[in-house]
């Protein structure tokens, strides 16, 4: 009693919180800082700009340029500090307009003159330099320098992509900071000393990384400049908006900027729970496929297969296919592909097949990657909080490759933060280099040894045997890792996996079976590493067969959306690889390819090649010809990114707009059109006929997006996007042998707060508010869970005759819309057969010499690559490279049956 | 790493370079130097090597290098033929003081080095004792790094240090890691002393063979590792903070103080002590004799001997262990260097390295004293005097002096790159006749913007104070005392600004 009285006392006494911020005085005027933090910083966040060069906020600090100089107090009176190297401590005062200091920035900016060229009219800087803007606010407007400046050869290009100037070069180290410390490419630094100090690359070695482009965009001044960019335009005739990239899924806060109706670049903006004001090149330089000249501009139709495909007029078109539609039973259409559209486009075309056509015949993904219900019952993680975690599993693909600006984050949290990170790959990959245990498994066979992993780490087995070719003493002493993250109190108290799909070669089983595994750890918490930009919106928006919109199956939501939407399929639909084999056997009569070209992306070409022939009816909506819309009998025009406005959710189910523009070419539309046009066509008004007026629709229907309006989407303080809720907690399960195969999320999405908006901004024109039908209609069903079956994956035999094929992901493949980037399009390796040195040599080959790679069900003849990061007993084939490839030898059907793709290889004769 | 592999196999010149440069050191201490070398080395107006006889018996008792004064320390062993081996330094008292320490403990033998007043000897001149009492307690592990980049302007007194008496350096090394609990010891010589870094590689192999270094160094259970580490070439990375950057295989680019005190965040972000060779030479004289013994020499505030190395004008150049703070520059120059070169008068010298205001002919009689000499506005730096007779041009004088910084500035901090290389470009200008009016106005407000207000100790817009030093150092002293010299070359410039003739019509 006493004790609690005391406690009591104590609580109630208002004690104030002790202080946690410093009072420092500058010019004058106090202001509060955090403790740690720099007086750089904190006098710009209290208004007072300290002008820099070298200073990033993103990186480590360095000094170097001196524009920062200020007068501080110290124990012995002001003196002049670097502001970006002075951490704020209390009391401190300083002065940022002294005498003192001005003849200081005075004289440093002088300096930076002195051997700086003055050809800002012909330098891309110029009207956007920070050096000029400097200069022209502190600087002393003309130099006393009369000798002759510093001259280089120039440009000179130290990648395929970015030139460098070196004589405008003013040595802040940003460049070389950012690839050492950032992305963990140093392939530039300072060489020479003094004033002969330049930035160049190592001899031979191109500053080949991902995130060049970034150089460019941090340059102080022109000295770092883009090809795609270099005397494209000048910045004062640019016009810009903010957007979201679409290369990946990451969803990385972008400035898309173009001058007359032309996009000239990507500037990648500081979002702090993304990407930090970094984008990776396909992402900065993807903007030239918007302009290539293999756009789809107006509606063609081709009387048949082989026949030159005609331009006609929407109505036409549209006719034509709502005609040949028509006369089709539901369960005979399908929808391949989606995932590139926004939320709205994706609503739009789920709401014509599923509501209009009666079809559950979609699936946005082109099986390659895992079961839509799974990914989406998973309870989500954030990218922030995989970079805070306990400790974090990697099991997917190479993130570095499939997405980029996330293998950034983590990096910084390995690096800096120091993240526990266990990676479970096939192969070596981008992030090996830095995770704290990389276990090297068997292809196909992530099951057993996730099941080990875990076992070991809070099942008190350790492994006392070699687990899908991982050695027992490594898997013990990752299991230590996380348990020991974890039991240490270390980061926010979760096991975040990333989990994706590591290998197209392989059937998803495995991975599905270790991801329910998982899932019954305590503290797990997934980031789906999607590769397709807006899959996840693909998915809450039902584009997939037994989904509807808001992460609802079709069972549980059946009776709201008929109540929505008046009607919906009544049988569960097929996925891309059901579909193909159905449309092969000539079950599937129709096919509408919404963006999707499934005879380069769908792992299995000679079924995609079979199906597309065999199918009566090929419909394609998209931006770019490619291979299967070539052969198409409709093909429809679709505005591409920066085209058009919506939104878009990345991996960690974020909602985030993006800006149109630009003009579409021709008479290309945004989906939500095409699919409102169709509609017409035959014989249903979707119900909009807007953008907003579908975003509002979203927000009325889609459970999971509940109250997700234009305004909420507009407000200032989701300028970074809008994190849906989603199902959270889980029950606490120790791992065992079985897996509760029921797990229930909650099943009530709460709405998001609604922002407050101006009045104008506020959704307009639907007769339907979202109020009145939740009010008058059924109740919200439940989100979507998934049932795990135990033991479904196939455990491969392991064949000492064979070679396992491994296909996974690379950054710059044989991809439309990167081979329609000319700066990015030659950045694809060349195509090959990835080997390790001893596997070449055990095989009696030679790199560098042909070689057949034959499966079960196709041969194909590829170079030897010698690469010591794919394992012994595994051959790597690049998923999407030019020519034959990966998708030649994997066969749907046995990889299913076998759970991996087995491959021979054999000298070609006379190589 | 890897990258370094490739570029020393893929540039193989870079390789020989080094040995090449060593082969010459060797060849110098055997043989004198070559003709030519003092042109190549040195400018005209400065010239410093001393000659050299042939075989290796005269070089090791080479006269100049032979302390006239009663006081000898560190500087015992350079006249003895095989100084510079184990069982020469055995046979004169060698290891005794290491001996001697590991039976006092630690904290004694940091005790002993604060009673011995032992000012650093690297330039700053800061007291020892009171510097390895720098580092935060508890805190391991903490390294001690030698620094034998010794690359002042006229300095070469460390260079003879390791070359001549390379035991007595390591078993100061042994004795300061064993004061301060140093895990691990570095040594790190400069690049263009290869003969020096060949020397204590030598001496380092032997003291290892007998037991010096290593695990449970002899028989207690003091245990440590020295490396010896090879310095690219960079006047730079005398400075501590660019030294550990060096160490670490970084560019040698200071670090900024604070935060990196190298006593809190040293190499590794460990505390460290960095200490230069000469003050490590002093160790195994305090240990041995006491503290009471050292400081019996010298005067209160200046104890102990110290070396100076006196280049230029003298007729007499070499390096000079002389008591420190009772002898005069006079005295040094006169009685040891053998007064000035054909009987001229001095006209200024350098009293502490190429980075100090000068000192003129009325400071002659100022006694070597740290402390004095701060007083008049210089510093005794690291014990490098160079001497200028009556004869000297001195605007050609500071404009070497300035133009070594420049060459030197390691381009981290914008004043000193572009502003050390701008100075340079008018000296040049001027020397070349095509001097301006506002010329020397210019040269000031330049020197200023490096080093605001132009005092001494400079106050630095920079990291460290290379700039500043070009800048209030010779470029300083020569316009203060010798404006006319600028002035009589700038009138007779005989190229003017070209006039581009404007035509009326």
């Amino acid at each position: 009693m006493t004790d609690t009285k005391t406690t009591d006392a104590v609580a109630d006494t208002p004690t104030p919180p002790p202080k946690t911020t410093l009072t420092v005085t500058i010019d004058g005027k106090a202001i509060e800082a955090n403790p740690g933090e720099l007086l750089i910083a904190a006098a710009e966040r209290n208004g007072t700009y300290i002008p820099r060069f070298c200073w990033h906020p993103r990186m480590r600090e360095v000094g170097m340029c001196r524009m920062c100089l200020v007068e501080v107090s110290g124990p012995r009176g002001m003196s002049l500090q670097p502001a970006c190297m002075q951490p704020c401590a209390e009391g401190m005062v300083v002065d940022t307009k002294s005498d003192v200091v001005k003849k200081a920035q005075d004289g440093i900016l002088e300096f930076l003159l002195v051997n700086h060229p003055l050809d800002c009219p012909v330098c891309d800087k110029g009207g956007e330099c920070p050096l000029q803007d400097q200069t022209l606010t502190f600087g002393p407007g003309e130099s006393r320098f009369i000798e002759e400046k510093r001259h280089f050869e120039k440009p000179i290009p130290i990648s395929e992509l970015v030139l460098l100037d070196r004589e405008r070069c003013i040595l802040c180290d940003r460049c070389t900071r950012f690839s050492k410390e950032v992305s963990g490419d140093p392939l530039i630094h300072f060489i020479n000393r003094g004033n002969a100090t330049e930035v160049n690359t190592f001899p031979d070695d191109p500053y080949a990384s991902y995130f060049s482009g970034n150089v460019v965009q941090i340059c102080p001044v022109g000295a770092l400049t883009a090809s795609p960019y270099r005397f494209a335009a000048r910045p004062w005739d640019l016009d810009q908006v903010e957007s979201t990239c679409t290369s990946c899924a990451v969803g990385c806060r972008t400035v898309v900027q173009s001058s007359g109706d032309q996009i000239t670049r990507y500037q990648g903006v500081d979002s702090d729970p993304i990407n930090w004001g970094w984008l990776c090149d396909k992402g900065r330089f993807g903007f030239e496929a918007i302009g290539a000249s293999n756009r789809v501009t107006t509606p063609m139709v081709r009387a048949d297969r082989t026949s030159a495909a005609e331009s006609t007029s929407w109505a036409e078109a549209a006719g034509q296919v709502a005609d040949r539609l028509r006369t089709y039973q539901p369960e005979q259409i399908g929808f391949i592909g989606g995932a590139r559209l926004t939320n709205e486009d994706q609503y739009a075309f789920v709401k014509l097949a599923k509501s209009v056509l009666k079809t559950d015949n979609v699936d946005a993904q082109l099986g390659d990657g895992l079961p839509a219900a799974l990914w989406l019952s998973l309870p989500h993680a954030t990218i922030d909080e995989a970079a805070s975690a306990s400790a974090v599993i990697l099991l997917g693909g190479d993130i570095k490759e499939e997405l980029p600006v996330l293998f950034i984050r983590l990096r910084d949290a390995i690096t800096n933060k120091r993240l526990s990170v266990i990676e479970l790959s096939p192969t070596t990959t981008g992030m090996s280099p830095y995770v704290k245990g990389s276990l090297r498994y068997r292809s196909g066979e992530a099951a057993v040894l996730v099941k080990s992993l875990l076992g070991a780490a809070w099942g008190g087995e350790s492994v006392d045997r070699q687990i899908a070719g991982v050695e027992s003493v490594d898997i013990n002493a990752a299991a230590v890792s996380l348990s020991g993250a974890l039991a240490s109190g270390k980061g926010n108290g979760k096991i975040v996996v990333i989990l994706g799909r590591p290998s197209l070669a392989d059937s998803v089983d495995s991975i599905v079976e270790a991801a329910g595994l998982l899932r019954v750890v305590d503290a797990a918490a997934f980031l789906p590493a999607m590769r397709r930009a807006n899959l996840h919106g693909a998915l809450d928006m039902g584009m997939a067969p037994g989904l509807l919109p808001g992460r609802v199956s079709l069972s549980d939501g059946a009776s709201w959306f008929a109540a929505k939407w008046g009607s919906g399929p009544s049988t569960l639909g097929m996925d891309t690889a059901q579909m193909l084999t159905a449309a092969a056997a000539g079950k599937l009569k129709a096919l509408v390819l919404v963006g999707a070209d499934p005879l380069s992306d769908f792992p299995d070409r000679a079924l995609a090649t079979k199906a597309l022939a065999n199918v009566e009816y090929l419909v394609s909506v998209d931006t770019h010809t490619n291979d299967s819309n070539t052969i198409a009998h409709v093909v429809l025009p679709a505005a591409g990114y920066a085209e058009k406005s919506g939104t878009t959710t990345n991996i960690e189910g974020r909602v985030s707009l993006l800006a149109a523009k630009v003009s579409a070419p021709g008479v290309a539309r945004a989906d939500w059109m095409i699919a409102w046009e169709l509609g017409m066509a035959l014989g249903s008004d979707l119900g909009f006929s807007s953008l907003a007026e579908v975003t509002t629709e979203i927000a009325a229907v889609a459970p999971s997006h509940a109250g997700l309006t234009p305004a909420v989407l507009r407000a200032a303080e989701n300028a970074d996007g809008v994190l849906l809720p989603l199902s959270v907690a889980v029950p606490a399960v120790v791992a065992t042998d079985v897996v509760s195969t029921d797990v229930v999320a909650p099943a009530v999405v709460a709405p998001a707060e609604v922002a407050p908006a101006a009045e104008g901004e506020a959704a307009t024109g639907s007769a339907d508010t979202p109020d009145d039908s939740v009010a008058e209609g059924p109740v919200v069903p439940a989100a979507v869970r998934y049932r795990f079956t135990t033991g479904a994956a196939v455990t491969p035999a392991p064949d000492s005759y064979s070679i396992r094929l491994h296909s996974g992901r690379v950054l710059y493949d044989n991809g439309t819309l990167l081979q329609s980037a000319p700066s990015l399009g030659k950045l694809a390796s060349a195509p090959g057969v990835h080997l390790h040195p001893n596997e070449i040599e055990r095989q009696g080959l030679v790199p560098g010499q042909a070689v057949k790679v034959l499966s079960q069900t196709g041969t194909v003849t590829l170079t030897i690559i010698a690469d010591d990061r794919v394992p012994r007993g595994v051959a790597s084939i690049p998923f999407n490279q030019a020519g034959p490839g990966a998708s030649d030898l994997i066969d749907h059907a046995s990889v299913s049956a076998a759970g991996v793709t087995r491959v021979r290889l054999e000298s070609v004769k006379g190589a | 790493m890897i990258r370094l592999d490739r570029w020393l196999t893929e540039f193989p010149r870079h390789k020989q370079l080094r040995y090449r440069t060593a082969e010459l050191a060797r060849k110098i201490h055997l043989e004198g130097p070559p003709r030519n070398f003092t042109a190549v080395l040195i400018n005209r107006s400065i010239s410093a090597v001393p000659a050299r006889p042939v075989d290796t018996e005269k070089v090791l008792t080479k006269k100049e290098l032979v302390m006239p004064a009663p006081t000898k320390m560190i500087t015992t062993r350079w006249d003895q033929a095989d100084g510079h081996t184990l069982d020469g330094y055995h046979r004169t008292g060698g290891y005794e003081g290491l001996r001697k320490a590991l039976t006092m403990g630690p904290d004694s033998v940091l005790e002993e080095v604060k009673a011995a007043n032992l000012a650093g000897r690297g330039g700053a001149g800061f007291p020892c004792g009171t510097k390895w009492g720098f580092l935060p307690k508890d805190v391991f592990p903490r390294f001690l790094v030698v620094n034998g980049d010794e690359s002042e302007p006229g300095t070469y007194k460390d260079r003879i240090l390791c070359e001549r008496d390379p035991h007595q350096l390591i078993e100061g090394v042994l004795i300061a890691s064993y004061a301060i609990k140093a895990a691990q010891a570095f040594i790190y010589i400069r690049g263009e002393m290869p003969f020096a870094h060949e020397r204590v590689a030598a001496a380092l192999n032997e003291a290892y063979a007998a037991g010096y270094i290593g695990k449970n160094i002899c028989g207690t259970d003091f245990s440590i590792d020295v490396v010896l580490h090879w310095g690219a070439g960079a006047y730079i990375v005398g400075e501590e903070t660019a030294l550990i950057e060096s160490l670490e295989g970084n560019r040698g680019m200071p670090r900024l103080k604070p935060p990196f005190f190298p006593a809190v965040k040293g190499l590794y972000m460990q505390p460290t002590v960095v200490n230069n060779v000469e003050t490590l030479a002093n160790m195994p004289y305090i240990i041995t004799n006491g503290a009471a013994k050292f400081t019996s020499y010298g005067n209160e505030k200046n104890s102990g001997t110290r070396l100076f190395a006196v280049s230029g004008h003298v007729k007499n150049p070499g390096v000079f262990e002389v008591e420190f703070g009772t002898t005069t520059f006079r005295e040094l120059f006169y009685d040891f260097a053998g007064g000035i070169r054909e009987d001229r008068r001095v006209k200024a010298f350098i009293p502490g390295g190429g980075s100090a205001p000068w000192f003129y002919e009325a400071d002659l009689d100022t006694p070597l004293d740290a402390g004095v000499v701060a007083g008049k506005g210089s510093m005794l730096g690291s014990g490098a005097i160079v001497v200028m007779d009556e004869t000297t041009d001195m605007v050609r004088a500071a404009w070497r002096l300035v133009k070594f910084f420049a060459k030197e500035s390691c381009g981290k901090c914008s004043p000193c790159r572009e502003g050390t290389n701008w100075l340079e470009k008018i000296y040049s200008r001027i020397l070349n006749g095509q001097g301006r009016p506002d010329d020397i106005e210019l040269l000031l407000d330049v020197a200023d913007n490096i080093s605001p207000g132009l005092t001494w100790p400079p106050k630095q817009t920079t990291i460290c104070p290379l700039g500043p030093s070009a800048a209030a150092g010779a470029l300083l002293s020569s316009i203060r005392h010798f404006r006319p010299e600028y002035e009589a070359y700038i009138a007779a410039a005989t190229v003017s600004r070209p006039q581009i003739p404007v035509l009326a019509n």
